[in-house]
């Protein structure tokens, strides 16, 4: 099968990427689950660009959300989970920005906020759910009356109702559906006529890219549009619906990428011990953010016995036997 | 969860008869394993971070080798050859029966077939066994920020019952919890199912320092086993409200070969266990 030259427009650097689709106060998805597949070169780029105002909305974020977050690039976030897992039981800079009112945020659940993604992408209003009857998830409100336009954000969190069509005291809670302006995601593979194809869980990045106006990928690799046609039951986006491609290997670094490498726990560990304190974070983010010229010299920084430590086996995905202390 | 270690071992002297020896292990083991003893083999269960995946790779390995464990990621039924460190780390997808996402994931917490077990964590649990990871202080201006949710009030609100896994102390066993949630028992009684709830509900919690369980007609906590070294009234004292110890009887103790294969197979970097 002859190769289409599909990428004309599409590829381009992080930079143009960030440029042409992240504008201030635009709202954002990120893709990725805590320490798994975040789109951190993407994320470096804006926090670089000095990004502001944007508007976060995810289920699970972890690292990309404390990056942001803590480079000062967000004003409201609407999410269910700021954490990092055994790395960040609460993320760091998202605990302090919320503690020192810095941010606005919107608590949803997993659920809420997969199926507030899925409605978006079925271009449907909003969408019922059972999850979180009776809880301050659905009765407290984090956005002040002010910015709720409609629009952007709902002009109320959640409604709850008698399902209309079962019994009269079973309560629902219809969710406002979400439709960011750009979805960020981190793949293993795009194909040269743009079709992605993600390995390991894809989270909830479908549904938030196909609700998206614009979708960013990154990828590991840029493979032959006809390797991807061979077993398209493994692939996760068509190229209709990709805007931006580029190609950055360790473009998820430091969280995971399955089949290509694990997360970094060496890293992860330091960045647990900068973020806590407000002076070693500056100094973190001079170093490892501001002040680093190209993605080369960032994978420099890392080190090549580094990523060699967490390159994975190629049977297992991950690599087994890493020191994760 | 509190990320504090606090070892039975180290419980005051005075709760600790002279007679008795200092427990060789510590009180995250004997969660791991106190909570293990809940899985049935065949159950399907919803593992979050922590203790619950010591809790369910054990069972695994000693009395419920059929148990399914899948995470709210998308990962069904992965064997945790290595412990994962989070509910995305790369370990919940590798050798698993099928990798998907979210929707998929909660497709099985709520599906009405399956009977589904949850294990959870929180900052905060109240006598009906709602729980707070969101926030100390109010809501829009908090004096601590937890992480939220995550699919934690997901799961007590669809899953079949959940067990939650609590470090004792009257300042996370509360009277009134600062925000709610994840639905327990609610307000007790019938109040879950006038909520619209049709299923669910906490089955347990396991502290560091016993089990506690809930009454069958109230659904008011109480105190169902106290860990060997532990008397119920240190439990009363470290809980937050009033809870009923009189049906409290003493844990069976982690024996040598659950604590093998905890120490050497599950967790021999003592990543959780720490």
């Amino acid at each position: 099968m002859g190769e289409r030259n599909g990428l004309d427009g599409k590829l381009m650097t992080v930079a143009e990427a960030v440029k042409r689709y992240v504008r201030d106060g635009c709202q954002i998805a990120v893709g990725g689950f805590t320490i798994n597949r975040n789109p951190m070169a993407l994320v470096y780029e804006i926090a670089r660009r000095k990004v502001r105002d944007l508007h976060l909305v995810a289920h699970s974020n972890g690292q990309a959300l404390d990056v942001l977050v803590g480079a000062g690039c967000v004003a409201r976030i609407e999410i269910a989970y700021g954490g990092n897992g055994r790395f960040a039981p609460t993320c760091f800079r998202f605990r302090k920005a919320v503690e020192g009112g810095e941010v606005l945020v919107e608590d949803y659940t997993n659920n809420q906020m997969t199926l507030r993604f899925l409605a978006g992408a079925l271009n449907t209003p909003f969408i019922p759910s059972k999850s979180g009857l009776g809880t301050d998830v659905l009765q407290q409100e984090g956005f002040p009356p002010e910015i709720r336009d409609g629009d952007k954000v709902a002009r109320k969190k959640v409604h709850v109702m008698a399902d209309p069509f079962g019994h009269a005291d079973d309560d629902v809670a219809l969710l406002p559906a979400l439709t960011p302006d750009v979805s960020l995601i981190h793949a293993q593979q795009v194909s040269t006529d743009g079709t992605v194809r993600i390995k390991g869980l894809t989270f909830a990045d479908l549904e938030q890219c196909k609700a998206a106006s614009a979708v960013i990928v990154t990828c590991e690799e840029i493979v032959p549009e006809c390797y991807l046609r061979l077993d398209p039951d493994q692939n996760a986006l068509p190229p209709f619906l990709v805007d931006a491609v580029v190609p950055v290997p360790y473009g998820a670094h430091p969280t995971a990428c399955p089949r290509f490498y694990d997360y970094d726990p060496k890293h992860l560990n330091l960045y647990k011990e900068v973020a806590k304190d407000d002076a070693k974070w500056a100094a973190y983010l001079d170093e490892w953010v501001y002040g680093v010229e190209s993605w080369d010299a960032y994978l420099d920084k890392v080190g090549g016995a580094q990523l060699v430590r967490i390159r994975a086996n190629t049977v297992a995905g991950y690599a087994p036997g890493l020191d994760r202390r | 969860m509190s990320e504090t270690p606090s070892g039975a071992a180290q419980q005051t002297p005075e709760q600790t008869p002279a007679t008795t020896p200092p427990p060789a292990y510590t009180a995250r083991e004997m969660m791991a394993i106190a909570a293990g003893r809940f899985i049935k083999d065949g159950d399907v269960l919803f593992a979050g971070t922590g203790v619950a995946m010591l809790a369910a790779a054990v069972a695994k390995r000693i009395h419920a080798p059929h148990a399914h464990i899948f995470f709210e990621t998308g990962g069904i039924g992965p064997p945790l050859d290595e412990l994962p460190m989070a509910v995305a780390d790369t370990r919940v997808m590798s050798y698993s029966n099928l990798n998907a996402g979210l929707v998929e994931a909660f497709s099985y917490v709520a599906n009405r077939r399956l009977h589904t077990i949850a294990f959870l964590g929180a900052a905060q649990i109240d006598k009906y066994g709602n729980m707070n990871s969101t926030v100390i202080g109010d809501y829009r201006h908090p004096t601590v920020r937890f992480s939220g949710s995550g699919g934690a009030c997901d799961a007590g609100s669809l899953a079949s019952a959940f067990i939650a896994f609590m470090q004792h102390g009257t300042r996370k066993f509360v009277e009134k919890l600062d925000y709610l949630t994840t639905p327990g028992w609610l307000t007790g009684g019938e109040s879950r199912h006038h909520a619209g709830y049709r299923r669910g509900g906490p089955l347990a919690v396991v502290s560091d320092l016993g089990v506690m369980k809930f009454d069958e007609v109230t659904k008011e906590m109480y105190v169902a086993e106290h860990y060997r070294g532990v008397s119920p009234e240190h439990i009363a004292e470290n809980t937050g409200f009033a809870i009923d110890v009189s049906r409290a009887v003493e844990t069976e103790p982690p024996n040598a070969e659950e604590l093998r294969i905890l120490r050497e197979d599950v967790d021999p970097q003592r990543l959780i266990l720490g």
